[in-house]
């Protein structure tokens, strides 16, 4: 299938969608990306291209995306707030949509504390909902952040992050639905352990009628080892990593085997939950877990479902 | 109030070793409140200055003076005498002061033994937290009357960011999630609903990002 759109065409047409996650490397070498590439290439309809993450510099998502519709794979571009100030994002915006990027995922991003560069001045000129705000009317008025008109205007579909599981947790549906009152398409969800509390978070977003107007991805991620399990559950702020996860990969004799299945078995409790339209496997380093996770879940990806017919 | 925090004694030394003749002026008022540079503080550092000083062989003299405040003109005008024949000015004002001095006083180096550290108040005994960055374009009328820019580390306008916990900022457990206090206080107030409202974006012009900015109230303009 061409490349572009197809993540807008799977939510559009309620096929369950299916993305990953491809995070650029700490160098110039382009090959790191289309060896990952291949490794999600048939097995997800979009892949996130992380932007800095974590605070650490990568190479920039807008090439990196690039470097993968080069691969006939989909991009979602990831931009945070943290690093750019409103001239550099509308200057990116229409510089990716130019080079072939049609998946926009904004986020506020973690703060520059936690990376390599701590001495760095954080922007935040703009925080994520007011992001989404610019992005979706540079698409639709067409207008700039100042209100001068965008000539071209960038056809984009727009997503955002949302963490049931930070506090305080009555206030997260509420978050979601200013995303959505914002201009989101589509939102992909902090990795879940504790599906209980995902099933609650859900309950809120139906009531807000946030299900409606945006496609919610279910995120998560395959556990390596317990020691990851243990670091997740108790150093990763907004994380809520299950006593249960971590005594199962603890007592595991092949962990990498068991947080697969762990992930695989949250995958099949997350797409009954009512308003899933899709899951984002976040298999960060571990990009061939993500073909193994499908398998085991017996998932395909939407595009190929449509496919099919 | 204005909070300034000593610069290490290590660099202090390295502004002051090459003077002879310094003047430590000390300023009494936000910094005396807060006990880093009023007039004790700067009679400390002068007789630690002296003792380095006597320590390390280099002799010339450092006096120690204190105005009320640096940054106007009436006090620091009073230092005239004092400075007479100083090549070194040392202040201990919040970092308006040295430059306050500087331009009085011309043809003196002015260094600063502070940094100024925040525009804050006391939450807990000598322990002072921010609560304005003097944005220029206060918002805390939406917020439940707690500053999101000063107080959050991301500057949020629009709710809290996955990464609080437990009231508790991502960046440190020693660090208060503003927007848990915001998202309380307005449940408190019956309030939660204007949360649901977007803020922003922001007119940085307002803020430094404006420029330098100045203020003149009407009527009192010479």
């Amino acid at each position: 299938m061409k490349s572009g759109f197809t993540l807008e065409r799977v939510l559009g047409a309620g096929a369950f969608a299916v993305t990953a996650e491809l995070g650029p490397p700490k160098g110039a070498d382009p090959q790191v990306i289309i060896d990952k590439a291949a490794l999600l290439k048939g097995h997800a309809d979009a892949v996130n291209i992380t932007d800095n993450q974590t605070a650490i510099v990568r190479m920039s998502s807008m090439a990196a995306a690039r470097l993968v519709i080069e691969q006939g794979l989909e991009p979602i571009m990831q931009m945070t707030c943290r690093d750019r100030n409103r001239l550099a994002m509308q200057a990116d915006i229409l510089g990716a949509a130019a080079l072939g990027v049609r998946n926009l995922l904004c986020l506020t991003g973690d703060h520059q504390s936690f990376g390599n560069h701590p001495k760095s001045k954080g922007v935040y000129d703009l925080d994520s909902v007011t992001l989404i705000k610019m992005v979706k009317d540079m698409r639709d008025v067409p207008a700039f952040e100042c209100g001068d008109e965008v000539e071209t205007p960038p056809e984009l579909f727009i997503g955002a992050a949302a963490n049931p599981y930070a506090d305080p947790f009555p206030f997260r549906a509420v978050r979601l639905a200013k995303k959505v009152e914002a201009g989101i398409d589509f939102v992909q969800t902090q990795i879940i352990y504790n599906v209980e509390k995902f099933e609650q978070f859900m309950e809120q977003c139906r009531e807000l009628g946030v299900t409606e107007r945006c496609r919610i991805l279910a995120g998560v991620a395959p556990l390596k080892s317990a020691g990851m399990a243990k670091y997740m559950k108790n150093r990763v702020a907004g994380m809520d990593v299950t006593d249960e996860v971590v005594e199962r990969m603890s007592a595991a004799d092949d962990a990498q085997d068991e947080g697969i299945d762990i992930c695989v078995e949250i995958i099949k409790r997350v797409r009954e939950v009512d308003g899933v339209a899709g899951v984002h496997i976040m298999a960060v380093e571990w990009e061939e877990a993500v073909a193994e996770i499908t398998s085991r879940a017996g998932l395909e990806p939407g595009h190929k479902v449509l496919q099919d017919g | 109030m204005i909070v300034a925090k000593p610069k290490p004694f290590r660099k202090i030394k390295q502004f002051t070793d090459p003077y002879e003749n310094i003047l430590v002026v000390g300023c009494n008022t936000c910094v005396a409140v807060c006990l880093t540079g009023g007039e004790k503080e700067a009679e400390q550092l002068a007789s630690k200055l002296r003792l380095h000083r006597r320590h390390q062989g280099l002799g010339g003299t450092v006096d120690t003076i204190t105005v009320l405040r640096q940054c106007e003109h009436e006090y620091i005008d009073e230092l005239k005498e004092a400075v007479e024949g100083r090549d070194l000015i040392l202040s201990t004002a919040c970092n308006i002061g040295p430059q306050a001095l500087a331009e009085r006083y011309e043809d003196v180096r002015v260094v600063p033994a502070m940094n100024t550290n925040m525009l804050g108040m006391v939450k807990e005994h000598q322990t002072w937290t921010e609560y304005c960055v003097a944005c220029g374009d206060c918002v805390i009328q939406y917020t439940g009357g707690l500053c999101p820019i000063a107080r959050c580390a991301k500057e949020l306008l629009n709710g809290p960011c996955g990464g609080s916990q437990d009231g508790r900022c991502e960046i440190s457990p020693d660090v208060e999630c503003v927007w848990q206090s915001i998202h309380d206080k307005m449940v408190r107030l019956g309030m939660a609903d204007d949360l649901k409202k977007i803020l922003g974006p922001r007119n940085w012009s307002w803020s430094k990002h404006g420029g330098p900015r100045t203020f003149s109230k009407e009527g009192f303009k010479p």
